[in-house]
């Protein structure tokens, strides 16, 4: 179809068709010798206490992590890198829904951080779980308006007037689902002017003024450092986000990814989300 | 095999038993509303802006041509959530045209449907232009010349001659375009956002519903599918030569 842009499943290329079998046999055995490398040395390590002594753990790690992640996962990413030199982590940023389609549709994904609860156990219930999730941090929603509220924004009760335009994530993203019960908790039917399809596409649009309002996480407005503005949600309506964490069954490189989730867990992993905004679990 | 294996994919994934009903509900018919709105709109525009730009372009030597071309070629290569970004910031509340447009005319473009046709148009233009102006460059000037030398005006030359001449070109890059507005999907959504009913089109459909509903995705696909192989089927033989 000319033009029309497809979600990628986060598909790698196959090797068989373009290299002959020799090499890839090769390829293979060398693929082998190596994972079997680190495995051996990862094992070892196990026994020792605590996240930050496994610096021989090493590989590629594919962490797929909720859009509201993006600014604490980028400094998680460094620090736990800092401490893991061998380990090279990519971080798969987007909406949880989207993220949870990728790993259902079979992407080589291993450690999965998701905005709620739901999309976790999605994964779970189809066996895609290594263990258990831990629930590593919490969020909570707030108005966000541009800078210097230009359209004066008071409460939840603005979202229902039809001359402000009003953005919300799209219902099927977990910022989204909590802005929508909120709302309803507040007896609010929102005139709505856009379904965003992540939170980050959303603060952008606010950002730019080309909203008047919408709803974010607390962490995304503290993100913009000032070109957003944040307006409390009463806390008998407001929605607790919970984020999950977990290893991957199927995972390509489960010695890294347990030690990315215990960082995460850890200490100095906390303290990162706390800088970026997040409640503690 | 590498275009008949994803079109396999689709038919074996529709949910047959329940297409009629997911079909009739509203989030497909105002979705085929709107694309089928929007990428007509587009496809119009850009014949009755990249008609004179073609002409300009094939027959006018004029300083800084090269460049021009380059311009009006770079929706082609820009991936299109770029364009939709550029969009946002000329034209749209904020932007620099953008808040002037609201101030003269009350028009605001983002989060409206006249939104998805201008995204349209941006993408969907330079295919009808290129394919013009290749034909005004490759067609044969001694009709021109030779009506001219019967006495026939300019106007009378490029109605009676001209285009004609290039009409199976025009009709090519009217499909071209209207099929690439037709698929739009990053600029749409950038710039014109997401809104069932008002700015969501086909593509956009598809995008919300894979992560909530496959079988409402493999249907809307299957529409899109089958829209377009109609349109390129009653192309026939005759304009393919031109595409």
């Amino acid at each position: 179809m000319p033009g029309a842009e497809s979600s990628d499943p986060g598909a790698y290329p196959g090797l068989e068709e373009s290299v002959p079998w020799r090499w890839q046999a090769g390829i293979t055995a060398l693929a082998l010798i190596v994972a079997d490398c680190g495995g051996r040395t990862a094992a070892d390590d196990r026994s020792a206490a605590g996240p930050g002594s496994q610096p021989d753990v090493g590989g590629q790690l594919l962490v797929s992590a909720a859009a509201s992640l993006t600014d604490a996962f980028a400094a998680m990413d460094s620090a736990f890198e800092a401490t893991h030199p061998k380990v090279d982590v990519a971080l798969n940023l987007g909406g949880s829904s989207s993220l949870r389609a990728q790993i259902l549709g079979g992407a080589p994904v291993d450690v999965f951080a998701s905005a709620n609860p739901s999309n976790m156990d999605r994964v779970a219930r189809a066996g895609r779980v290594s263990g258990e999730p831990h629930v590593f941090a919490r969020n909570r929603l707030q108005i966000a308006v541009p800078a210097g509220n230009p359209a004066h924004i008071h409460d939840l009760h603005d979202f229902s007037d039809p001359r402000l335009r009003i953005g919300l994530c799209a219902a099927e993203v977990p910022c989204g689902d909590f802005a929508r019960k909120a709302l309803d908790r507040a007896g609010v039917v929102p005139s709505l002017d856009t379904n965003e399809p992540d939170v980050r596409a959303l603060l952008t649009k606010i950002e730019l003024g080309e909203l008047d309002a919408g709803m974010t996480y607390v962490t995304d407005v503290v993100s913009t450092r000032g070109s957003v503005q944040g307006i409390d949600i009463p806390a008998d309506v407001n929605v607790v986000a919970e984020y999950p964490i977990a290893v991957l069954a199927g995972s390509p490189n489960p010695d890294a990814a347990h030690a990315f989730v215990a960082f995460v867990l850890s200490g100095p992993g906390q303290a990162i989300l706390a800088k970026y905004g997040f409640e503690s679990p | 095999m590498l275009f008949l294996l994803p079109l396999a994919g689709l038919l074996v994934r529709t949910p047959w038993a329940r297409l009629p009903l997911i079909l009739s509900g509203d989030v497909v018919t105002d979705a085929i509303r709107i694309s089928a709105v929007t990428s007509v709109s587009a496809a119009v525009i850009s014949l009755v802006l990249g008609l004179p730009l073609a002409w300009l372009l094939a027959r006018v030597d004029f300083p800084g041509r090269a460049l021009a071309r380059a311009v009006v070629t770079l929706p082609l290569v820009l991936p299109p959530v770029v364009g939709g970004a550029a969009l946002l910031f000329a034209l749209g509340r904020r932007g620099f045209a953008g808040a002037a447009l609201e101030h003269a005319t009350g028009l605001l473009l983002p989060f409206s449907i006249w939104g998805v046709v201008v995204a349209n148009t941006f993408v969907a233009m330079p295919f009808l232009v290129i394919t013009v102006e290749g034909a005004l460059r490759n067609m044969d000037r001694r009709y021109e010349d030779a009506a001219a030398s019967l006495g026939a005006r300019p106007w009378t030359v490029l109605l009676r001659v001209t285009l004609p001449m290039i009409a199976p070109s025009i009709v090519a890059g009217l499909v071209l375009s209207w099929a690439r507005a037709f698929g739009e999907f990053g600029a749409t959504i950038t710039f014109a956002g997401n809104l069932q009913g008002r700015t969501q089109t086909l593509p956009l459909a598809v995008f919300v519903a894979l992560e909530s509903d496959r079988d409402t995705a493999v249907a809307i696909s299957l529409v899109m599918v089958l829209v377009s192989l109609v349109v390129l089927l009653a192309l026939r033989d005759r304009w393919w030569k031109a595409l």
